[in-house]
């Protein structure tokens, strides 16, 4: 017989000034199957707990109801109190009467009939609560770094160095991300190269990280401390293990004219070729679409010249499996591109560039050596025009939000411009200079006191082209919004950042939402801004949102904290709410008739086949098993059986029914 | 007419509009108190015959609510509730079920004002179609018949 506890909690004020809480008390201690009924100030304080149990031991409860708030908040803290008085913990249920009943309710008769309904239902439920142990399953204190830029740099090197093994798997031949391909960085103005290859040398040299470039992740499966990778490794037509790293291979093969994606389009590179000299590893990769001999069987040069032998023109894509127990996601942002905007000429203007290709013409390594000179003609520009907001912030474009790192860039573009034509004139258009940041502001003013950067509040309607300038209109409205038009030599877009190419694929395999503009979603957006809604897949930099490096790193560095604290112990503990199918004794088994529908609907693969058979080997009935360390718990299969053969604990069939005949039937 | 409360079952998933729900009161906002709220780990956990079951013991209406598909919790099962709905429609349909009585929506757990909006017309719209007394004081024996 069923000796259930019932806790009415008063919260302070919270629900009692609207809930008449004595009385629901007196009602529910006529419930059958109540033994006990209290109401009390603060059941969640020290002495609410006590309260909690002592009544437990002295009742001699069989299981509880705490009626307070929502059992997100402390279904936990009721939970250990149970397990302190020596009942099993999930043999407590919280009914929700502040935020579902006093906060969104008038004082009153059907106010106090909700409250007192709510606490019946959860009494009938409680009742057929079954006693569980939690789940330990064990983690392989391996991480999975997906994307090699600045955020999966310092997130591999993190974790490495807290002693734990990561592989990290990058898209690129080399790791180094966007920030390999800036010049110089705001708000001090060091060189991004200098300050990010040592790093990405420490990646490659540290024994504790196995790094996989030109690769991409394959499939996912598995859950928190126990996730199968399967990672594809694209053929390099190169044995990286013989490839000295000489580049002869690069000199001399004879397609030299294939647009260099590093240098977005402003360079060529040859068919085989490693994206930028510092690149990590400096392994060279054959571009199969471009390379002669793939395209027409003959050619073979590089393969003449390679003194380590180490091409190999019939490697196929490997496909490599790794166990880990964690994944990170870094796999960082786009800009849009400026054939994007049709009021900007689509793109068919070649002197009007993006900001990630002015980067790369400011970089001392770029396609012009680090001199600011036209595409059209290669000529000094000295008129420049930088449009800041180039999409963001712009409902039309579909892009509402701000790209955040454009004002900066912007402002140190004008700066870099200056420093290097000094007779020129840099016009910026903004909206709104937004350089909220650590020495942030001060660099803008520098700019402007300092750069003589004319910066004129406003947007640029069009761009076209008259005797070889590009006329800017705009518009100024500081001054009365008079239009302004100016005769410029070069036009920088402050383009929108935008979120990766195959975001949503990734999204995808990993099981992690994303919000309308692709950028992958975080558990909470303050209290857990590097978590994703799957346990043990975290997010780190631009992927998230635009982010600059500082920001970058930080959430990375936050990240591996967080994986490092994962990897603390050798076993996890889950809640063991999941799904099962019923068991009787033989001849049947199971009433499972092994239909199998539940198996397509699970999003974990969480169900396989069971066979039963006989002492000969004979198979008797092949019946759904649900494997207890894949399955989260979601219940989708229970409603699909048609024997109702799977149920979920702590949701259970008879639990569910019994809280809608509790509820209606009153 | 104005005296009829009617009775209103929310079948809810725990992540989105269960934690949609605690919003709305953090927030503060006011709603009816005619209905009453059951959990769900997700709203693929939702079997159809649970609301059958509710009419029959008495609901007046029924809403059931999860996230925004796309947005699940377990990557799916809001899809798969919004496949059985469809196909539960139609036997409501073919059954004489009132499915204007049953709101099928999301609410995610940010959308505390919308879960209060979705109770708040959804008993008005019950209130005009008055209790349904035809499908509670259906008894087996008028099923046989």
């Amino acid at each position: 017989m069923a000796r259930i506890g019932v806790f009415i909690c008063h919260c302070g004020e919270n629900i009692s000034a609207t809930v008449d809480c004595p009385k629901v008390s007196e009602v529910a201690a006529k419930f059958p199957g109540v033994a006990y009924s209290v109401d009390y100030k603060y059941m969640c304080s020290d002495p609410g707990q006590s309260l909690v149990v002592n009544a437990i031991k002295e009742h001699k409860l069989t299981g509880i109801v705490v009626s307070a708030c929502s059992p997100r908040m402390h279904e936990p803290t009721f939970r250990r109190a149970c397990a302190e008085a020596g009942l099993n913990p999930y043999l407590c249920e919280m009914a929700n009467i502040r935020e579902h009943c006093s906060w969104v309710h008038e004082k009153g008769d059907r106010t106090d009939q909700k409250a007192i309904d709510v606490v019946r239902m959860m009494v009938e439920k409680v009742k057929r609560n079954n006693a569980l142990m939690s789940i330990k399953v064990p983690v392989t204190k391996t991480a999975l770094v997906i994307g090699g830029g600045v955020a999966g740099i310092q997130a591999a090197l993190d974790i490495a160095n807290a002693g734990h093994k990561v592989v990290m798997v990058e898209r690129e031949p080399s790791i180094g991300g966007h920030m390999s391909q800036l010049s110089e960085t705001f708000p001090t103005l060091d060189c991004s190269q200098c300050i990010l290859t040592p790093r990405m040398v420490e990646v490659a040299q540290n024994p504790n990280i196995t790094l996989y470039t030109y690769a991409e992740v394959e499939s996912v499966e598995g859950f928190v401390g126990n996730f199968n990778v399967k990672i594809r490794k694209k053929a390099k037509s190169i044995d990286e293990t013989l490839c000295n790293g000489c580049g002869m291979c690069t000199t001399k093969c004879p397609q030299k004219k294939i647009p260099n994606e590093f240098e977005l389009g402003m360079g060529n590179r040859p068919a085989i070729y490693v994206p930028f000299p510092q690149a990590v590893p400096n392994v060279p990769v054959i571009d199969r679409l471009n390379c002669t001999y793939y395209k027409n069987g003959k050619c073979k040069i590089c393969e003449k010249f390679c003194q380590p032998k180490a091409i190999r023109f019939d490697q196929e894509d490997e496909i490599i499996e790794v166990a880990v127990g964690a994944i990170s996601i870094c796999t960082g942002f786009d800009v849009k591109k400026t054939d994007f905007f049709p009021e900007y000429g689509y793109g068919k203007h070649k002197d009007i560039i993006d900001g990630l290709q002015f980067e790369r013409m400011a970089s001392a390594s770029g396609p012009t050596l680090g001199a600011i000179r036209r595409p059209s003609d290669g000529a000094e520009p000295k008129k420049i025009v930088f449009v800041a907001c180039a999409g963001s912030r712009d409902p039309a474009k579909g892009i509402e939000y701000c790209s955040k790192i454009c004002c900066m860039y912007t402002a140190k573009h004008a700066i870099l411009y200056k420093h290097k034509v000094h007779d020129g004139t840099a016009y910026i258009f903004y909206m709104d200079i937004r350089a909220a940041g650590k020495n942030y502001d001060e660099f803008t003013r520098r700019a402007i006191e300092e750069d003589n950067a004319q910066y004129i509040r406003g947007r640029v309607s069009s761009i076209y082209e008259r005797d070889g300038k590009l006329i800017v209109i705009g518009t100024d409205t500081l001054m009365n919004h008079e239009t302004v038009e100016i005769e410029a030599d070069m036009v920088v877009l402050a383009t929108a950042g935008v979120a990766n190419q195959g975001a949503e694929e990734l999204a995808q395999k990993l099981h992690v939402s994303y919000d309308q503009h692709r950028f992958f979603s975080e558990a909470h957006p303050k209290l857990k801004p590097v978590e994703t809604n799957t346990a043990g897949i975290y997010l780190a930099g631009a992927c998230q949102s635009p982010k600059d490096i500082p920001e970058s790193v930080a959430a990375a560095s936050g990240v591996a904290g967080k994986i490092s604290c994962l990897f603390s112990s050798s076993e996890l503990t889950r809640e063991p709410l999941i799904a099962f199918v019923d068991r009787i004794a033989a001849p049947d088994y199971s009433s499972c008739t092994g239909c199998f529908l539940c198996q397509p609907v699970c999003p974990y693969n969480a169900i396989e086949k069971e066979d039963i058979k006989d002492r000969a080997g004979n198979l008797i009935k092949s019946l759904a098993y649900i494997n207890p360390g894949l399955c989260q718990g979601c219940g989708t299969c229970v409603a699909i059986c048609k024997s109702k053969s799977i149920d979920i604990d702590g949701y259970t069939n008879q639990q569910m029914y019994s809280e809608v005949d509790a509820l209606l039937n009153s | 007419m104005s005296e009829f409360q009617p009775k209103i079952v929310a079948f809810v998933c725990n992540w989105c509009t269960y934690a949609g729900a605690d919003l709305t009161g953090t927030s503060r906002i006011k709603y009816s108190p005619n209905v009453r709220i059951v959990r769900f780990p997700c709203t693929g956990r939702i079997d159809y015959m649970l609301l059958t079951k509710a009419f029959a013991s008495g609901a007046d209406g029924i809403i059931v609510s999860g996230c925004h598909p796309n947005d699940c919790h377990y990557t799916s099962g809001n899809f798969y509730a919004r496949r059985r709905w469809i196909v539960f429609k139609k036997l409501c349909d073919f059954m004489g079920i009132d499915t204007r009585r049953i709101v099928f929506s999301w609410v995610s757990a940010a959308e505390g004002s919308k879960w209060a909006d979705i109770v708040n017309t959804t008993n008005e719209e019950i209130i005009k179609l008055g209790p349904y007394d035809s499908y509670h004081k259906l008894s087996t024996q008028d099923i046989l018949e």
